[in-house]
């Protein structure tokens, strides 16, 4: 019993370290056969405009929900202290900083991401990757590294734009509806957020993001056991595996970039 | 420098050998699927390799098309040892093979005309109206020019094999491997893929590897016929020599019989015991 409970355990570490082994392989290789994916460029827009233009409904609306509950609460809250006037500050910090990179990747994660391993998935269990193969095509160069550069590319975008909705929402709640002065909504805001800590920030933190979703989609999707049971748990996974890892990146990288400051 | 006699001889007696595995051993882990495996495969010739299903006849093709390695042995496509390939190498070599897949394969995201011009576009520098031209020719070959705009979704399993069957030879290749072509096939589309595979080869010049378990239809069109079962070649020959044959195994599987060398019943336990007709007897 406890000598089977051992191997098992053994199997299990065994099996963990040799998936991280290839996982770290299969990232080196997208990197190393990166050159189709920008020589012919149109492959990767095509997958741009997949997992990027295909994910803006979802990015746009979801913005401008979240600003515009960022609107009522921060009102609620900085009335208390009669400085509703900051209501710009907090909804523009609030978005560029944290909730734009980060809901915007949560939301990248499971529209994109999730197609991305289901198709990768299916091309394997269909033999499409082996028939490229059979075609003399890598199928790392011709298939997987644009969708990797396409996620890669698409993520700050989708980001910026679900920060800008945010702050379009906030702006029509906090000044439309509930009457805050818009010169000091506008003014406080292009005072207070800084290019360099606040945006640029930012828009490193969701390039991080989109390099870990799309890795993580694309692995899984050509890890998949060819069944649609295969499929289905590469599919949970990617969602699962990379909200974790959005959420834990984002912590580390917050714990970097805003240190020290006031 | 002067070549070895017995190399002129060598080369003399092989230079019409397209494929040639020598004392071929696969397998994974433990299990070996494939062992002392001996096969050749001529110029222009249809070459069908025969079996049950999962006695290693896939995993032959694939070891073939150089994406497994064998364990022991050696696998010679056009005299280059595959094993001796790096991925450069192997790729240029396989610009000379074509592999239809049993269930075709097809790009699911593109239409059938780009599924054939695929190839054409990845590997020639040809201008998109030479390869228009190139690629209505392959899919007349087949029958299917008026589906060229057709998505793969909308075509028939038979059709969706012939559109694969012109994809794999639009880079004319010397050597083309088909796995289980007459799978799920109604009568007329196994016809017509059989006619097909024949007439491809002959106007071509190919040299086709036809793995199958149809053995009345790959009989109409094959030159030479390797049996294989529990990972050896158990019986070869012209196809004549295969419907005389008075091997059990070779006689059970023309004439489809249902119990014979190839069991009927998976190994298990005795019947009686299973029912556990000794236990309700006491």
């Amino acid at each position: 019993m406890l000598r089977r409970a051992i191997e098992n355990l053994g199997h299990r570490t065994v099996e963990g370290v040799w998936r991280i082994g290839y996982a770290a392989r299969f990232f080196v290789a997208i990197l190393l056969h990166s050159g189709t994916a920008f020589r012919r460029f149109g492959l990767t827009i095509r997958e741009i405009y997949f997992s990027g233009v295909l994910s803006l409904i979802i990015i746009l609306v979801s913005g401008l929900f979240v600003g515009m509950v960022l609107g009522l609460q921060g009102y609620e809250t900085l009335q208390t202290y009669g400085s509703e006037e900051a209501l710009g500050i907090l909804v523009a910090l609030s978005l560029v900083r944290e909730l734009g990179p980060v809901v915007a990747a949560l939301l990248f994660a499971s529209r994109a991401g999730s197609a991305i391993t289901a198709e990768i998935g299916l091309m394997k269990a269909t033999e499409q990757l082996s028939a490229m193969e059979m075609m003399a095509v890598d199928p790392i160069a011709r298939v997987v590294a644009p969708r990797f550069w396409a996620g890669v590319i698409s993520m700050p975008l989708l980001a910026a734009l679900f920060s800008a909705m945010g702050i379009f929402g906030g702006y029509l709640v906090g000044v439309q509806l509930i009457g805050v002065d818009e010169g000091s909504f506008w003014s406080q805001m292009q005072s207070a957020v800084d290019f360099e800590q606040d945006v640029l920030n930012g828009v490193i933190k969701s390039v991080v993001f989109g390099i870990a979703i799309t890795a993580i989609a694309l692995y899984e999707g050509y890890d998949a056991a060819p069944t649609a049971e295969g499929v289905s748990g590469a599919t949970t996974r990617t969602v699962v595996a990379s909200s974790l890892a959005v959420l834990a990146l984002d912590f580390v990288l917050t714990a970097f970039m805003f240190r020290g400051l006031n | 420098m002067a070549v070895p006699e017995q190399l002129h001889r060598r080369d003399f007696l092989q230079k019409d050998n397209l494929v040639e595995i020598e004392d071929v051993a696969f397998g994974y882990g433990d299990r070996l699927v494939l062992k002392g495996i001996n096969l050749t495969a001529k110029r222009g010739q249809v070459v069908a390799i025969m079996g049950s299903s999962g006695c290693g006849k896939t995993t032959l093709l694939r070891l073939i098309g150089g994406q497994i390695t064998p364990r022991e042995g050696v696998v010679r496509v056009a005299g280059e040892s595959l094993g001796e390939l790096n991925q450069r190498g192997l790729y240029r070599l396989r610009r000379k093979m074509g592999m239809l897949f049993q269930f075709g394969a097809l790009f699911t995201d593109i239409s059938v005309f780009d599924n054939v011009a695929f190839q054409l576009r990845e590997h020639t520098d040809l201008p998109e109206d030479a390869i228009r031209d190139l690629v209505l020719m392959k899919l007349h070959a087949v029958g299917l020019r008026g589906a060229a705009q057709l998505m793969p979704a909308e075509l028939s399993g038979g059709m969706a094999r012939r559109v694969a069957l012109a994809r794999a030879i639009a880079l004319e290749p010397s050597l083309v491997m088909y796995d289980e072509p007459f799978a799920g096939l109604d009568p007329i589309s196994l016809g017509v893929t059989g006619n097909l595979i024949r007439r491809l080869t002959d106007t071509l010049g190919l040299t086709s590897l036809v793995v199958t378990h149809d053995v009345q239809e790959s009989l109409k069109i094959v030159d030479y016929v390797y049996f294989v079962s529990e990972g050896v070649i158990v019986a070869e020959g012209t196809a004549d020599d295969i419907r005389a044959s008075n091997l059990p195994y070779v006689h059970q599987f023309v004439h489809g019989e249902a119990d014979g060398p190839v069991p009927f019943h998976y190994p298990a336990p005795a019947y009686a015991d299973d029912l556990r007709l000794g236990g309700r007897r006491a």
